[in-house]
């Protein structure tokens, strides 16, 4: 397994948590020409790329109206753009192998569409759609390519809510409770196994129940 | 008939499952041999891989035919 992040000591702890075989590759989404590479380094350590996960995304939240082009283009290019690049780059092992997973990381967010979220909610969306043709182009050589959509999970990025949101929020979901990043991997080994192979451009919810589409 | 074309139709033949008479110079990959767009960007992965060459986008576009991948690969392999 190859492991990439901006910031390489958390990867590297995660790699010695995780044990043998991991290999770290640091790479900042946001720097193209560095994005366009990572597919090969991936290749040079793995041998080949079977299965990958774009799980990384940013947010910047603002109301439309005060959304500078900054935040826009800044989420744009980590959440959706890099995810391109890194599938073109690795698309053409796994066509040739005639074998390939692909799961993007949507969210909810780009489905029911999140006030401050304009440009998160756009860049996840456009995961779902760009996933959906990558599917069908694909299909017939083996290659699938699916969408996880989480809800609230317990990570960095919900750390931000207060606890009053947080209690606002569960609330609203079937369970009560928000997620936990275990809930997310557990669908990825799904897409990502053998037994996934008839299950393409899907976009799988895990939120406990709070959206049922 | 040359080395590269009996090697481009040999490729030809394998990846599109068509017998090899009808993989003649003028055959249209995608008219006469019945391949799809992807076919033929997977055909340009297997001559490069073949051959060892680079087929940039725009010169793959202009192969259309069995006979415009020979004259290409005539060109630009170093063989």
């Amino acid at each position: 397994m190859a492991i990439s992040g901006t910031r390489a000591e958390k990867l590297e702890a995660l790699a010695t948590e995780l044990g043998d075989r991991v290999f770290v590759l640091p790479c900042d989404l946001r720097d193209r020409p560095a994005v366009a590479q990572l597919p090969e380094a991936a290749e040079k350590v793995l041998g080949q790329v079977d299965i990958l996960v774009n799980n990384a995304g940013i947010t910047h939240d603002n109301l439309f109206m005060r959304m500078k082009d900054e935040e826009w283009d800044d989420v744009i290019n980590v959440n959706l753009t890099s995810v391109f690049v890194l599938t073109r780059g690795i698309l053409r092992g796994m066509m040739r192998r005639r074998a390939g997973r692909i799961v993007n990381i949507a969210s909810i967010s780009g489905v029911l569409g999140n006030p401050g979220q304009a440009n998160y909610a756009a860049s996840k969306a456009g995961l779902v759609g760009m996933t959906k043709s990558l599917a069908r182009e694909v299909a017939s050589r083996g290659v699938t390519a699916n969408c996880i959509a989480p809800g609230f999970i317990s990570t960095p990025m919900t750390d931000a809510l207060t606890p009053k949101q947080v209690e606002a929020i569960a609330a609203a979901i079937p369970t009560q409770t928000f997620g936990k990043p275990e809930d997310i991997a557990a669908a990825v080994v799904f897409f990502a196994s053998d037994e996934a192979a008839y299950v393409t451009g899907e976009t799988m919810h895990v939120n406990g129940g709070m959206v049922m589409v | 008939m040359s080395d590269i074309s009996e090697r481009v139709k040999k490729i030809v033949v394998e990846h599109l499952g068509v017998e090899a008479d009808k993989v003649t110079e003028n055959a249209s990959f995608i008219d006469d041999l019945g391949a799809d767009s992807l076919d033929t960007v997977e055909l340009v992965m297997a001559f490069e891989e073949e051959f060892g060459c680079e087929i940039p986008d725009d010169a793959a576009e202009t192969i259309l035919t069995v006979g415009d991948a020979v004259k290409f690969l005539e060109k630009n392999t170093a063989a």
